[in-house]
């Protein structure tokens, strides 16, 4: 039996088709997911993402565990309220998880992690907390609501509890406010502006309901993955997972190799491959000929296969079919993917494919 | 509960198949199939003239979901493609009955319609699913 969400009712009451994911009961879409699509990067739609795990770290030592358990370091967080993006790696040095942290006092850090990875990252959190005497406390007390795209922060922001108007109004991006048990956080996984916003449960189907009384469209699944794929961002067990480095997962930028003397896990396995040139790289596909990349597609140089697609779809924004593959290093500016037994030619790019709106790829190509 | 019209014809594997005219015979996939697979964004159609085997694959349909292949409800000949699919494939979401048909069959054998289900034998395949 799949867990429910705060929201899990209202989800039924707005139509929303409910599919199993990582243990929990989740919205699919409520109808059309390229209309949600449309609705997050044209004005704003909002997502239940509570079946992620929100994790309070706290006590004097949570900044030096944290500086020992992430591959990012937390000390890029200047001052309370602000967010990053990590990985948590293994001795090996693939990646267990990726998430976000934030500062949230000197003695109190918050991590979101993967609904998928939930069970494993907090076994292993603990257990690496324990020489440090951090607390490490699950929050499932609380419902997690994404709220995105270019009209997201002004429909918003209105509707959340008095005081937070004003910290909110010009906060940048990958800074959060905290007050109470709600804490409202400019960060997402759309590539469009918006927030994410955690609060008590019985605090949720009111904020929903509120939201969508706005114009905020409710968005399952479907459209966050096509969203994400669009703006070029990772999905934990399908761009990367423990088998991969960050370095073979377009992930290098978030490694914090400086000061040179933070040991943090995986780090002794990573720094030989550091430059290697034999790694390999995750790049963005964009297809030229007919057909859909999916996971798992193989991709070809001429007659030599040199890596495999592992997140592809339908991109609603560009009406084209793109994907994220890891590749032999060599790969040049084209290749072809084997789609149902044929080689379709596809273009090599640099993700992201979408950001706020607008694509950052040309379309038509460069020929030369 | 999905639409089923009582006037047509059913495949297992969620084809519509309409009456016999002038030896043709219409065909697509059911409202309960595109339910199923969500918006449809790329539509391959057999071409015209392409003889078919009854129950072998003549078509794809890819949803922002998966691919799934369309199978030839009886032998025969295609004789018309939808055309307009290729540019709309949400036609299928938006009219699975009318504007979203997928092509047209010259049946060699018009009692192999008599092996198809009518519209409360797909109701219980589409309902066991």
């Amino acid at each position: 039996m799949e867990s429910k969400t705060a929201l899990y009712e209202v989800h039924k009451e707005m139509g929303a088709r409910m599919v199993p994911f990582a243990g929990w009961s989740m919205p699919l879409h409520y109808g059309s997911q390229i209309e949600e699509h449309h609705a997050v990067r044209r004005d704003a739609g909002m997502f239940d993402v509570s079946h992620m795990l929100v994790l309070d770290l706290e006590g004097g030592n949570a900044r030096s565990f944290l500086r020992h358990l992430l591959a990012n370091d937390v000390d890029r967080l200047q001052g309370s309220g602000r967010a990053l993006y990590s990985c948590m790696l293994n001795e090996q040095g693939g990646v267990m998880d990726d998430l976000i942290v934030y500062r949230l006092g000197d003695d109190w850090f918050r991590m979101v992690v993967n609904a998928g990875c939930a069970d494993k990252d907090l076994a292993w959190i603990e257990r690496q907390a324990r020489p440090f005497c951090v607390a490490v406390r699950p929050r499932r007390d609380l419902a997690m609501v994404a709220v995105q795209g270019p009209r997201a922060r002004e429909k918003a922001t209105p509707l959340l509890p008095p005081g937070f108007a004003g910290v909110v109004a010009g906060m940048p991006v990958f800074h959060a406010a905290v007050a109470a048990d709600w804490l409202v956080a400019r960060t997402g996984y759309t590539g469009e502006d918006g927030f994410e916003i955690m609060l008590p449960q019985g605090a949720a189907p009111a904020l929903w309901r509120a939201l969508a009384g706005a114009g905020v469209s409710p968005c399952g699944l479907g459209a966050r993955d096509t969203l994400r794929l669009e703006a070029g961002m990772n999905l934990y067990g399908s761009d990367m997972d423990e088998q991969t480095s960050p370095l073979e997962s377009g992930l290098g930028w978030t490694i914090a190799w400086e000061p040179k003397e933070r040991d943090f896990i995986g780090r002794k396995a990573l720094e030989p491959r550091r430059d290697d040139p034999a790694n390999r790289r995750l790049v963005g596909l964009l297809l030229e000929g007919r057909g859909v990349l999916r996971n798992h597609q193989k991709v070809f140089s001429g007659a030599a296969g040199i890596g495999e697609v592992t997140s592809g779809g339908f991109a609603p924004t560009l009406q084209r079919s793109i994907a994220l593959a890891r590749v032999r290093p060599d790969i040049g500016e084209t290749c072809s993917v084997e789609i149902r037994g044929r080689r379709v030619p596809a273009r090599v790019v640099r993700p992201p494919f979408v950001r706020r709106g607008k694509a950052c790829i040309d379309l038509e190509g460069v020929k030369s | 509960m999905s639409e089923i019209p009582t006037d047509l014809r059913y495949c297992g594997t969620h084809e519509w198949v309409s009456g016999v005219e002038d030896g043709v015979v219409t065909v697509g996939i059911t409202d309960h199939a595109q339910e199923q697979l969500g918006d449809l964004v790329f539509v391959e159609l057999p071409e015209v003239g392409t003889p078919v085997e009854a129950e072998a694959e003549c078509a794809v349909v890819e949803s922002v979901k998966a691919a799934s292949d369309i199978y030839s409800p009886v032998d025969g000949e295609v004789v018309e493609v939808n055309e307009a699919l290729a540019d709309s494939p949400e036609l299928i979401n938006d009219d699975p009955y009318g504007d979203g048909w997928m092509f047209k069959i010259r049946v060699a054998d018009e009692t192999d319609l008599d092996n198809l289900l009518d519209a409360d034998g797909y109701r219980e395949v589409a309902e066991a699913e």
